[in-house]
């Protein structure tokens, strides 16, 4: 069960509970139950439980920093900690220790909050289940013979099984939103450039997000308001962006749901919870129409286009040259370069890695990179005008709840079942899963909200209005 | 040469690529600095290593220095640019691309005017653009060795148009083009520390076809003369092969300073594919009119205007006022030392052919202050020395330090101008020197000359010399 930040600050505030006994009972747990779940890749033990002893000396000083101050929270293994692994889920970074800290978690630690440990990920973020780990398959912590979805699914299960109190992800195309709709927790994504990328391991640098995982929308953000804001050191960071909450009335807002992605076919439970929503936003004197926005159904092609194609760039640089995996036995630079990669890279980021090389070659460029450019620009330019008339659009954040894990899946599907979290990836505006209700199966579902750029503030009033009438 | 090639048939085409680093105390995308020579790998952080995680943020720097030396190269500057990334795999590119610009570079279509067998020639400049440095590798037994400092130094490239076709084109070019950076501050230009290296790109044609040839291309030459020497050897190579009956073909080159002659590095069969495509970590930039505006009012003068300013403030032939204005630091000394003198042509001729001869490091000889270098040049306009004494001094002034005044005084350099005192010297000359007189009386004019010597010789050099020759010519006249 996920814990809450506000309840946990206030118990700290009223000395009933102490940052240590949160940390140390987080680790417990770890150590009693991850091994059945796969969480984690390290646990960061001693830090941990230094950095609580710290936060509760703050406190005892009367110099406590914040509400965040001594919460544990667990992290993405593709974000870089200075003297903690970050392997990215990959071979390739096996024995990799960065000399800094992302700026995300800087502020983080910043602010008091616990790193607790790193968590597994499909390799360098390419998946949706976690089962493209060099390491471990994670579970679903509500039912582990189905996946808790990917790539940040190590983080979604920290939070849903109660591991860590929040979670740091990425998300590229999704890879927060997924994994939060499957684990029944929520998963905000912000606008593009809103947290600072320096530190996060590069998938596709356009389209790369800092995400968050918590058990509410305001908690969520909360964590953004810590984390967001104009970072020197990422020049893609925006300069408006710090983030605070405001509490808005629903009254007149209007809610759309894009047809090209509720006409796709989706299980019974996505469905009825899409129906409830509706049902929420309508009690609340909030209208929901159905829209057409067609360029919508191109968004998984040109999304896997855009993000192989820098995902080859920008893993080119793992070669075993300078940090991580080296093969041995190589007898010159090209048998190193090809032994290396060969050896540190998992069938998925291969495939990747090719497609997105073809992509981008001459001959290829300008029927697949250029126009997948086009088309984003399209999908851009199409939900712009869509957010004239209506503020914030509804939509699965999955067609169904978890998959069985390890299950036999066609790729081509794999790919296109990502369709509900890409747009918002596309146009780097902000989206939120919620979670609304279980399948019958008594796994989760979520949905999704989506607000245009750097309106995180109305999705998460609208999310919290709703939230709890969804989730009953 | 081979005689039964027939050299004179064909003509060359010759562009260069000429890579110059910006004088910026830090890097482009991060803070570290620039210093050459420093401890392998202690000016570098996780950006330069290309490290997870790590991000670029352009030096807002980088754009002025390219936009001021496009500007000197009479360049259009693009108002909007974006950086591109050029993928290819080597040890010393940690991040496995490089930053560049492809499509939108910082500007295009300039040109540069240079004088080459004392012929005019506009050359034009195709584009020029901002890119980062990659590292250095160090070859060592059994181990090859990395060092990042060079990485993420700032470079433009400046890519001429193929408009040269002599090596000594090529040389004045880059003379020109070195000059001009110089000039503006924009990079040391120290070809031996790399801050400016040349590619060249050479292909042959018969006289009069208007096509190109297929073009070789050599890469990293650090001299001028050694950038003529291998087009030279390039071009001979090539007429050769065609002669020969065979085909240039193309390929990378590099030049070998030892034998003198340019080797093989690669065949390009099929064009390398650097997969360019924007880099998303960048955000494109703009250049404001109000920017190129300011930069440009920050111009200094350029030497070809500095050259003509010598020749009309000073009276400088054209040729020495190009070689004092072909750097900076010499059009800088000249001009302030000749702001005190009323002897700028004097001040001209000890620059470029007496102190060159006596110092060959051009620092040290401009080490003299500017207050007594013109004070030499008043003491021999006015007289007071003459031209043989001036550079002993000014030999002792560099040796020393000293004003040339003291040096003149200590020494009793003076000149001897009293007619009385000379004539003593010439009769005393005269009474040692009788064979010289009969000879001269038996016609051999040339002996007047060397009594002339003579008496300069007897005076300690400090005679006036016109003052002797007329006496000399005197006191002959009357033993006639």
């Amino acid at each position: 069960m996920s814990k809450n930040i506000f309840a946990l600050a206030e118990a700290l505030k009223k000395r009933e509970i102490s940052s240590f006994e949160l940390t140390a009972a987080c680790i417990e747990e770890i150590e009693a139950n991850d091994e059945g779940i796969g969480a984690y890749l390290t646990v960061c033990k001693e830090v941990a439980l230094e950095e609580a002893k710290r936060s509760d000396f703050r406190r005892a000083e009367g110099n406590a920093l914040g509400l965040l101050d001594g919460i544990p929270f667990s992290l993405k293994d593709n974000f870089c900690v200075e003297g903690i692994a970050t392997t990215c889920g990959s071979r390739i970074l096996e024995g990799y220790i960065p000399p800094y800290t992302a700026t995300a978690v800087k502020k983080l630690f910043d602010a008091g909050a616990v790193l607790i440990g790193k968590t597994n990920m499909d390799e360098f973020g390419m998946g949706s289940f976690t089962e493209n780990s060099a390491y471990k398959v994670t579970k679903n912590p509500i039912n582990t013979e189905y996946s808790a979805g990917g790539s940040s699914g190590g983080s979604a299960a920290s939070v849903a099984s109660g591991t860590a109190v929040f979670s740091v992800g990425s998300d590229t195309g999704g890879s927060v939103r997924q994994p939060a709709s499957f684990c029944g927790i929520v998963g905000l994504k912000p606008t593009y450039g809103r947290i600072s990328r320096y530190g996060l391991t590069a998938f596709a640098s356009s389209l790369d997000t800092v995400g968050v995982m918590a058990g509410s929308a305001t908690e969520c953000g909360l964590l953004l308001s810590c984390m967001s804001g104009k970072d020197e050191k990422d020049a893609t960071s925006i300069s408006q962006a710090s983030f605070s909450a405001k509490n808005e009335g629903l009254e007149g807002l209007r809610v759309a749901i894009p047809r090209e992605l509720f006409e796709l076919p989706m299980s019974d439970s996505v469905k009825a919870a899409m129906e409830k929503t509706v049902t929420a936003f309508e009690s609340l004197g909030v209208s929901v129409d159905i829209i057409s926005v067609p360029s919508l159904a191109l968004s998984a092609e040109c999304y896997y286009i855009i993000s192989s194609c820098e995902a080859s760039s920008n893993l080119a640089r793992f070669d075993g040259v300078r940090y991580g995996r080296r093969a041995t036995g190589c007898k010159n630079l090209d048998e190193l370069y090809k032994k290396s990669r060969t050896e540190g890279f998992g069938t998925e980021v291969k495939r990747r890695i090719m497609l997105g090389t073809l992509a981008l070659s001459a001959g290829y460029y300008d029927d697949y990179y250029g126009r997948a450019q086009a088309v984003r620009k399209r999908i851009s330019s199409d939900l712009s005008s869509v957010f004239e008339n209506y503020p914030v659009l509804l939509m699965p954040t999955a067609l169904s709840e978890a998959p069985r894990l390890l299950e036999d899946r066609v790729l081509s599907k794999v790919y296109s079942d990502d369709i509900c979290t890409l747009p918002a990836s596309l146009c780097g505006i902000p989206a939120i899963s919620l979670p609304c209700g279980t399948a019958k199966n008594g796994l989760p579902v979520g949905i999704q909200l989506v607000a245009n750029r750097l309106r995180e503030d109305l999705l998460i009033s609208v999310a919290s209005a709703i939230e709890e009438d969804i989730n009953e | 040469m081979n005689n039964n090639v027939n050299y004179g048939a064909y003509e060359a085409v010759i562009g260069l690529e000429v890579h110059a680093e910006l004088k910026t105390k830090t890097k482009i995308f991060c803070s570290c600095k620039t210093d050459f020579g420093a401890p392998p790998n202690t000016q570098c952080c996780p950006v330069c290593a290309g490290l997870p995680g790590a991000l670029p943020v352009l030096n807002e720097k980088v754009i002025d220095l390219a936009v001021l030396a496009s500007l000197a190269l009479n360049c259009e500057i693009n108002g909007f640019c974006i950086h591109d990334r050029k993928n290819y795999f080597y040890p010393d590119l940690p991040k496995a691309y490089q930053i560049s610009q492809l499509d939108l570079p910082v500007a295009e279509n300039g040109y540069i005017d240079i004088t080459s067998d004392k012929v005019e020639k506009r050359i034009g400049i195709e584009r020029i653009h901002i890119e980062e440095d990659a590292g250095k590798l160090v070859h060592s037994e059994g181990a090859t060795l990395i060092d990042l400092n060079r990485c993420g130094v700032p470079l433009i490239e400046i890519v001429s148009k193929p408009d040269m076709r002599t090596a000594a084109e090529a040389a004045a070019y880059l003379e020109k083009l070195r000059s001009i950076l110089l000039f503006t501050g924009v990079s040391d230009c120290k070809m031996n520390e790399g801050s400016l290296r040349c590619d060249v790109n050479v292909s042959i044609r018969k006289k009069g076809d208007t096509g190109f040839g297929i073009r070789t291309e050599i890469k990293n030459i650090n001299s001028v003369a050694y950038t003529a020497k291998a087009i030279d050897y390039e071009i001979k190579r090539q007429i050769e092969l065609v002669e020969g009956g065979m085909a240039v073909e193309r390929e990378t080159r590099r030049y070998d300073e030892k034998k003198g002659i340019t080797t093989l590095m690669r065949k390009k069969e099929s064009a390398e594919d650097y997969r360019y495509f924007t880099d998303p970590d960048l955000p494109p930039f703009s250049i404001s009119e109000e920017r190129i505006s300011r930069i440009r009012s920050s111009m200094p003068i350029l030497p070809d205007e500095r050259a003509k300013g010598f020749t009309k403030l000073f009276g400088l032939a054209e040729g020495d006022a190009k070689r004092l204005a072909s750097s900076p630091d010499t059009a800088d000394y000249f001009e302030a030392a000749a702001a005190m003198t009323d002897y700028p042509k004097i001040l001209a001729s000890l620059m470029l052919c007496e102190l060159p001869v006596i110092s060959a490091d051009e620092d040290q000889a401009l080490s003299i202050p500017h207050r007594n270098i013109a004070d030499l040049c008043n003491l021999q306009g006015s007289g007071k020395i003459n031209s043989s004494v001036s550079k002993s001094v000014l030999r002792e002034m560099l040796e020393t330090c000293e004003n040339p005044h003291i040096i003149v005084k200590e020494k009793g350099l003076m000149q001897i101008d009293d007619p009385e005192i000379i004539l003593s010297a010439v009769k005393k000359v005269f009474a040692e020197n009788q064979k010289a007189i009969s000879d001269y009386q038996n016609g051999k004019t040339a002996a007047a000359k060397s009594l002339v010597g003579r008496v300069m010789g007897a005076t300690g050099g400090r005679a006036n010399p016109t003052t002797v020759a007329r006496l000399v010519e005197d006191e002959l006249k009357k033993i006639n």
